[in-house]
């Protein structure tokens, strides 16, 4: 398998959401963090979640990605029922969660290796190949913690692109990040996901880089989660974060959001 | 440099203050040796070769007894911190028996074994592996969760998990747990040699106990000094290379 045919890949993958329901109980309470979600995800998609923190984004993400199980309700990819964790699947979680014990390169070989079908030479280049996409290359050896904040997410998003998933779930993935550095991100992303056509689900706080991602983003609230509100994005890719049409939608979306924010302290 | 000549110069101000305390007749003589014949006994022990030959035979036990101990206290660590069943069964016996001090091990030893080498190492084993298993138990529940669950999305289980992630993940409680074990393999093993006197190897142990026995304090001394030497250099040598490693790679500690 040559390096191009690697980067090119799998189809992405199909995700359907079914009723899900989850509540966390300790001792001192329960929590009712995901109430009754639905929700179809095409392939190929590019889907967006924003929500008020605590509203459940992280926990449905986990519950896709196998993490997690609901205590109602199923997830489906491609029509089968997602019951473990899978390679196809690849989170990207809110810390960068790498291995100090390895340097960079070693993190972004870490699912590499467990993929099949790869001799390591090629792995090394397609290893280096995400490296040098996230603009690390003069890091390769680096330890985890001489990384900034930032330049560890890169890393995590090297590693969760480097065994070429079908499905990538990010959360707030760019929180840590400057503004020219998200930028840079963004149409990379943007690009990457034109090239390679990933089914993404992304978790944000920020509206703007949600419309500027995303086919569809999808409003949540809290107490207990839920679903209140989806936006489809018609704009045409690549697209600026700094133009005028994406800041009108933008401005609509965010609108809705402080809706619900303020009807839930009015409560 | 500048912190190696500190630390010789806080020994040698140790030596002169306990030279002028025997100096100035404080206690008798033959409770507290001056400097001076401490230094005449450690000079001739070591001419006559006593010394050596102690050492040789005292860190051989040691060495085998630890290597023994970590043989069986590493996997039955890693074992209790994977299974409900063996944390409830051997993790209980190995949290009950590390309590107990090694000397404790003694009688059952000479009674199992009688005076043989087989009981020195019986009870150093007993001192080092059940503090081992609880080091590397307790190192392996330390793990942040996060890495257990991204090495799970990437598709790393069962024994892949076991060696790429787990075992490198605890590395810093293993080493600590290391490092403690040995220190509790020295400690049983000074208690050994010196309850259980046997022919087949003369160790620093015996020859404090015959120093006491002979009154010798200038031996007593010489020797208890051998032994911080020997657990210095073990200390600096073999765990401070792998634990400033660990600093290292994950960026832990002051400074
Ligand atoms: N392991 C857990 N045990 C108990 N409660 C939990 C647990 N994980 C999440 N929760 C609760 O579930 C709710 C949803 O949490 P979640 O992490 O999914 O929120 P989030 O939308 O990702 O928030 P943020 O935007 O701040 O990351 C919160 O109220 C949280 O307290
Ligand atoms: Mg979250």
């Amino acid at each position: 398998m040559s390096l191009q045919e690697e980067l090119q890949g799998l189809p992405p993958a199909k995700l359907a959401v079914e009723s899900v329901s989850k509540w966390f109980r300790t001792s001192r309470q329960s929590v009712h963090a995901l109430d009754n979600i639905s929700l179809e995800i095409a392939e190929g998609e590019f889907v967006c979640l924003v929500g008020p923190s605590g509203c459940g984004k992280s926990t449905l993400l986990d519950i896709i990605a196998g993490l997690e199980v609901p205590d109602e309700g199923r997830v489906m990819a491609d029509n089968e029922p997602v019951l473990n964790p899978g390679r196809h699947r690849l989170v990207m979680f809110q810390e960068a969660a790498l291995f100090p014990w390895l340097d960079v390169i070693g993190n972004v070989m870490f699912g590499l290796k467990l993929k099949p079908g790869l001799r390591n030479k090629e792995r090394l280049e397609v290893a280096k190949f995400f490296i040098q996409l996230v603009g690390l290359e003069k890091f390769s050896h680096a330890h985890v913690h001489e990384l900034s904040g930032g330049m560890k997410q890169r890393v995590a998003l090297a590693r969760a692109l480097a065994p070429n998933p079908r499905v990538l779930l990010m959360d707030e993935p760019f929180a840590a990040l400057d503004a020219l550095t998200r930028e840079q991100l963004y149409s990379d992303i943007q690009r990457i996901w034109q090239k390679r056509r990933k089914t993404i689900l992304f978790v944000t706080h920020n509206v703007r880089e949600a419309v500027c991602l995303a086919d569809r983003v999808i409003l949540f609230s809290r107490n207990p989660g839920q679903i209140r509100e989806q936006f489809e994005i018609p704009l045409p890719r690549p697209r600026d974060i700094n133009s005028i049409e994406l800041a009108e939608h933008a401005g609509e979306i965010t609108r809705a959001l402080k809706g619900y924010v303020t009807g839930e302290v009015a409560e | 440099m500048r912190r190696f000549l500190l630390a010789t110069l806080f020994f040698v101000v140790l030596i002169a203050i306990w030279h002028f305390l025997v100096k100035a007749g404080v206690y008798s003589p033959v409770l507290l040796p001056s400097p001076q014949s401490v230094g005449e006994y450690l000079v001739g022990a070591a001419r006559d070769g006593t010394l050596f030959q102690a050492t040789g035979v005292t860190v051989r036990r040691l060495l085998v007894g630890y290597f023994i101990g970590i043989m069986i206290g590493l996997p039955l660590g890693l074992f209790t911190s994977a299974s409900k069943f063996v944390e409830d069964t051997i993790g209980v016996l190995a949290l009950g028996l590390q309590t107990l001090p090694s000397v404790c091990w003694i009688p059952l030893a000479l009674l199992w074994f009688g005076q043989t080498e087989s009981a020195m190492l019986f009870v150093v084993v007993m001192g080092t592996v059940w503090s081992v298993v609880i080091a590397t138990d307790t190192g392996v529940r330390n793990i942040p969760p996060i890495f257990a669950r991204a090495a799970k999305t990437m598709g790393s289980t069962g024994l892949h998990k076991w060696t790429k992630v787990i075992l490198p993940a605890s590395l810093p409680f293993l080493v600590s747990g290391m490092k403690q074990g040995w220190a509790f393999a020295w400690r049983s093993l000074m208690a050994a040699e010196i309850y259980v006197t046997i022919l087949t190897g003369f160790g620093l142990g015996h020859l404090l106990h015959y120093g006491r026995e002979l009154n010798a304090m200038e031996q007593v001394i010489g020797v208890m000094l051998v032994i911080i030497t020997i657990g210095l250099l073990t200390d600096k040598i073999l765990f401070s290379p792998v634990e400033r490693f660990l600093h290292n790679r994950w960026g832990t500690g002051l400074r």
